[in-house]
């Protein structure tokens, strides 16, 4: 069948450095935009569309387009985290299918391994209106996620166990991919007998730190015949916010119950149609209660649901995040939507490693959160398609 | 019980919240509600969050609580529990439980509000288990 599709991504480029002590961040920046350019087959002087967030340097998009010498009549510069580029894949497509550009180009790049830099950075402190009522109480990413995973257990009966079933799966793909930081296979015992960081999460339960970035190239449906069947439609995108609510606080979904179903009813899929999925991963936790919100599975069947290796390709129901995820791969500038996305196109175009690419993938789904799951988050759904989804 | 606690951060103050942080000096804590909307929300802001209204009151609230849930951070020079507490009043703040076993703590359990002095001289409510 041939599904219709307002905007293709053409290109795509994962940097493979993971620890870049001798480049910039706008060096990091051209670098990958030239890689998923040259992947798409097209030239920076085609890209009449910038999308990037707070961490190209600069004002907005216009400092980075100057040093990489676009010439643009459209740039966005949304910012919600690490799910910034999945809702860069909406914007792209909504601003092709308006006409106000023809070729976007989105780029991720950052160092903080390089910088020495912890995963919560210090900035716009300004005047954020809830600062004064969480800095205080030493808030850090690992234990606001371990609050959310706490609280799912208490309601669900989560374990442990089952959560450490979404780093096996991850470290099953990591191993074939040599730029993983981590490729050895673990077990959920290595998991739960690693050191505890913020209960209940232990350090395996934890994405690693890296540096790098990716970059991806979202083309109209003219530039992409001219490209040809190496692009991947864009058949839905969804995105939400999620907050505290005025002190009625959940933490046990995530912005993915409405970012979800916008996107699948846009694609007018559902999720049993998905032959792959690309979930962020910033902890075990995030991936669990995605996948209950995205509609997987029902909420609080997340435990029984990634047991027994049913995320690992080749062998489970729903292969995810087969370049070993941000648990076990990558999370550049601890940001991993960009991976998300890139790993979906390669699956769909079948460049994944062989040793899992899922046979006949045809529709897949990316998913990235962005902020806090224990407090604040920008969430985004896209999904995507095969050239003959 | 944890005999040493962390060094606590001066809290980010502003003219909606200058209010809230001199009644913690005085072991108060004060939460907003709306006049408009009747409703009570936290953080504590001039807007009410449910209705825009401008029109909003401080009063205090009883202090009395349940763990919503929590986490003991283990990779610090001293350990402590962040946590969510949700109040009598129905909203929930981010908070320390202190004055606590570390690893006897349990969503559900029951806290009252106490203080602890912050860089910079002010007084951050934190929670500690009902005896
Ligand atoms: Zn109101």
């Amino acid at each position: 069948m041939s599904r219709s599709s307002k905007a293709y991504i053409a290109g795509i480029y994962e940097h493979p450095t993971r620890k870049a002590l001798d480049k910039t961040i706008p060096q990091l920046h051209a670098e990958v935009a030239l890689g998923a350019l040259q992947d798409a087959g097209l030239t920076k002087d085609d890209v009449d569309g910038y999308f990037c967030d707070g961490d190209a340097p600069g004002l907005g998009g216009a400092s980075m387009a100057e040093y990489m010498g676009l010439d643009l009549t459209y740039t966005d510069t949304t910012e919600t985290g690490g799910s910034s580029y999945v809702l860069h894949v909406g914007h792209a497509m909504q601003a092709i299918a308006a006409g106000k550009c023809s070729v976007a180009l989105v780029t991720l790049a950052g160092r903080p391994r390089a910088e020495g830099l912890a995963t919560l950075g210090a900035r716009n402190r300004g005047e954020v209106p809830e600062l004064g009522f969480e800095l205080p109480y030493g808030p850090v990413i690992t234990n606001m996620y371990g609050m959310a995973a706490m609280r799912h257990m208490h309601e669900y009966g989560t374990t442990s166990e089952q959560l450490a079933w979404i780093k096996v799966a991850a470290s099953h793909h990591a191993q074939h991919n040599e730029h993983a930081m981590l490729r050895d296979v673990v077990t959920v015992e290595d998991v739960v007998n690693s050191p505890m960081i913020a209960d209940p999460l232990h350090r395996l339960d934890c994405c690693v730190i890296s540096d790098g970035g990716g970059a991806l190239v979202i083309v109209s449906p003219e530039v992409a015949k001219s490209i040809g069947d190496r692009c991947v439609k864009i058949l839905g995108q969804g995105e939400a916010i999620k907050h505290l609510n005025a002190g009625k606080v959940d933490l046990t979904y995530t912005g993915a119950v409405k970012s979800g179903p916008i996107a699948f009813e846009e694609a007018n899929l559902t999720p049993a149609d998905m032959d792959y999925a690309s979930i962020y991963d910033s902890f075990t936790i995030t991936v669990l209660e995605t996948i209950e919100d995205l509609g997987f599975c029902a909420k609080g069947e997340g435990g029984k649901f990634v047991s027994d290796g049913n995320l690992i390709s080749g062998t489970g129901k729903l292969p995810f995040n087969t370049d070993g995820g941000g648990l076990c791969n990558n999370h550049p500038s601890n940001r991993g939507g960009m991976t998300k996305v890139i790993e979906a196109v390669r699956q769909l175009r079948g460049e994944a490693h062989p040793k899992v690419q899922v046979p006949d993938c045809t529709l897949a789904l990316a998913h990235g959160t962005g902020g806090s799951i224990g407090t604040r988050m920008g969430s985004a759904t896209v999904i995507l398609g095969s050239n003959d989804a | 019980m944890s005999a040493q606690e962390r060094t606590y951060p001066e809290p980010a103050i502003s003219m909606e919240t200058e209010r809230y942080w001199e009644a913690t000096k005085q072991g108060k804590l004060l939460l907003k509600k709306c006049n408009s909307c009747d409703g009570t929300y936290f953080y504590p802001r001039a807007t009410c969050p449910h209705c825009l209204s401008g029109d909003t009151d401080w009063f205090e609230a009883s202090g009395k609580g349940k763990i919503y849930t929590y986490s003991v951070m283990r990779r610090a020079q001293v350990p402590y529990a962040i946590a969510y507490v949700t109040l009598e009043e129905g909203v929930t703040m981010m908070t320390n439980i202190v004055e606590c076993d570390l690893d006897g703590l349990a969503i559900d359990q029951e806290v009252e509000v106490t203080f602890r002095t912050t860089e910079g001289d002010q007084a951050l409510p934190v929670f500690r288990p009902v005896s």
